[in-house]
């Protein structure tokens, strides 16, 4: 690796993020403008921010890396985060959510949820599940990076820990949403130009789309002898149905994320800083292009770098890609870029990840110190002060605890990398099932009650944390609670549900509790539900 | 089809292409549709008068 062409290249990227922020800060004069990017964002820069908050280095690197062991069939995923993520998401939430925020000047997400059905504990519970549950994810996003930078440079971990927290959180303290978009949008055209160009560079490489496809499908009896056990039937086509591959690729896998980006704070807050749905029509199209280049390519170079390493690589010729990454998944991609890709590439490829990982982690210090600022001190607790100091704060406090977890988690599980996957799971899996129900509720329901948001809340946060922490052996086995409580790694050891994601059974729970309870307790008044629909019940455009 | 195997996967392929370019025609369909009203101009201008006045009493 070209060590001064790398660093001209990354030095060239972070004066272009500095400019950005300035330029944001500059132009940020009050809460509105730090909180909602002054309601004003075009429609290239929502689109462009929104993909790249979704996209981490967990997508590229965990998920890519997941391809190449179960193949293609990730592709449902593209689709459904394509079609769920962003279809649905801007048509049929972001819209309204854009709407009502602006009925009722709401500046975050648990504030939205908060006012909708007018109860600060409300606000309170939403602000305090993301900013507990929320420094996993941001710590394994900022692993992720970390590990990259450090493995690139040569370097120590906690070296190039510490300097990519300092760089992100001069940029999203300084400049607000605002900053926070503005970078976005640019590392969010690095990611899709990067991506793109990993694409075309593999097809060329392995002779061409159809051949490449034909020798990875060529290589079934490969696939069928290691993990055919488990239900793998090959590269190109989905595991035996009920096996548990087929439960890990489609409940975990495509379900989880498919369904839990509809929940997730960060990228909902989103649909609040533009000025109209115009803004949000002309960001389908943008962000649908995106996010088919950036996750698809992941999932399409995962699974065929197995052709590569096993028939084109000298290095690795006759074994499959997780054998050539030594049974490390998280390496898989960062060894194919490596091996497969030219020396400029791999400069362009670390600015690539580095956007990922700055892009995501600067919108989640953004929603935590929202969160903290906003929804628990000056709503749930009715503590008065001013409102950016307050959320600077805050955001400086969700950067310290995601530090300090990022710095401790590879100490306590074995390789790091793994956990990066597995958290970004569990965090979309709790949001889909806690707020999932009770945020369609409260854009599409006016009659829902406060009682129906409670009981949607306190039902898919129970039923998520038991499975995590009792069912699901992934997660409960390393956490230990189940074993130390009850002598067994999970309640339902060799049993299939222990391969069952938490969403598949929290979010349909919270469904039923928020259907049962929703016509229980005190309406809220008329004139209330009045002012949220306002615009949105007869609102015919 | 496409070099790949089953139906499944290439049913995956076909649907992410698909839907992409569902995105990509809803777009430009609705490009112009739906800019701001009059009525959200004045809306917009009250919050930010409110915030500002909440903000000088602090």
């Amino acid at each position: 690796m070209s060590m001064p062409l790398l660093t001209t290249v990354v030095l060239v990227y972070l004066f272009i993020v500095g400019f950005l922020t300035i330029k944001a800060y500059r132009s940020t004069n009050n809460a509105a403008d730090y909180m909602l990017a002054g309601r004003e964002i075009h429609p290239f820069v929502m689109a462009m921010s929104y993909g790249a908050t979704f996209i981490s280095t967990s997508a590229i690197i965990g998920f890519g890396g997941a391809a190449a062991v179960f193949g293609m069939s990730l592709l449902w995923l593209t689709f459904l985060t394509i079609f769920v993520g962003i279809f649905i998401a801007f048509v049929f939430f972001g819209r309204r959510t854009r709407i009502m925020g602006l009925n009722i000047n709401a500046h975050t997400f648990p504030e939205f949820l908060g006012i909708r059905f007018n109860s600060r504990g409300i606000q309170g519970l939403t602000g305090g599940l993301i900013f507990l549950a929320m420094p996993l994810y941001a710590s394994v996003v900022l692993m992720g990076g970390a590990k990259f930078v450090a493995q690139i440079l040569s370097t120590d971990y906690n070296a190039a820990l510490f300097f990519l927290t300092i760089i992100i959180a001069i940029y999203v303290i300084m400049g607000g949403l605002k900053g926070v978009m503005y970078t976005d949008a640019f590392q969010g055209s690095i990611m899709f130009c990067g991506m793109l160009a990993l694409l075309c560079i593999t097809y060329y490489k392995l002779g061409g789309v159809i051949e490449a496809h034909e020798q990875l499908t060529s290589m079934k009896d490969i696939a069928i002898a290691i993990f055919g056990a488990k239900g793998h039937t090959g590269w190109t086509s989905f595991p035996t149905l009920g096996s548990p591959y087929w439960l890990v690729v489609v409940t975990t896998i495509i379900l989880g994320v498919g369904i839990g980006v509809l929940a997730q704070p960060q990228l909902i807050v989103r649909f609040m800083t533009v000025k109209s749905n115009r803004e949000l029509n002309r960001a389908v199209l943008i962000g649908g292009v995106f996010i088919m280049v950036a996750v698809g390519v992941a999932f399409v170079i995962g699974a065929l770098s197995n052709v590569f390493f096993y028939y084109h690589d000298p290095a690795t010729t006759g074994k499959i890609a997780l054998l050539a990454a030594d049974k490390n998944v998280a390496q898989i991609i960062p060894l194919y870029i490596s091996h497969a890709m030219p020396q400029w590439f791999t400069a362009i490829f670390m600015v690539t990840l580095l956007s990922a990982a700055m892009s995501t982690l600067s919108s989640q210090f953004h929603a935590m110190g929202t969160s903290l600022g906003r929804d628990i001190y000056e709503k749930a607790l009715g503590l008065s002060g001013n409102s950016v100091l307050i959320t600077k704060i805050g955001i400086l406090f969700a950067i310290l605890i995601s530090y300090f977890l990022a710095w401790g988690l590879p100490a306590f599980f074995e390789g790091g990398t793994a956990i990066i996957a597995r958290g970004t799971a569990i965090f979309f899996g709790i949001c889909a099932a806690a707020f999932l129900p009770m945020y369609f509720g409260a854009i599409y329901i006016p009659r829902m009650s406060k009682a129906g948001a409670y009981a949607s809340f306190i039902t898919g946060t129970l039923v998520s944390v038991f499975w995590i922490f009792f069912i699901h052996e992934k997660e409960a086995k390393p956490l230990m609670l189940c074993k130390t409580l009850f002598g067994v790694d999970s309640l339902a050891s060799g049993t299939l549900w222990t391969l069952v994601d938490p969403l598949v059974i929290a979010l349909p729970a919270s469904i039923i509790a928020t259907l049962i309870f929703s016509r229980m307790g005190s309406k809220l008044p008329q004139a209330h539900i009045k002012a949220c629909f306002h615009n949105i019940l007869y609102f015919k455009k | 089809m496409l070099g790949l195997e089953g139906i499944a996967v290439p049913l995956g392929m076909i649907l992410t292409v698909l839907s992409t370019l569902l995105c990509i025609i809803y777009g430009i369909k609705n490009w112009n549709k739906g800019y701001i009203t009059e009525e959200e101009i004045a809306q917009e201008r009250e919050w930010l008068q409110e915030n500002n006045k909440v903000k000088e009493n602090l």
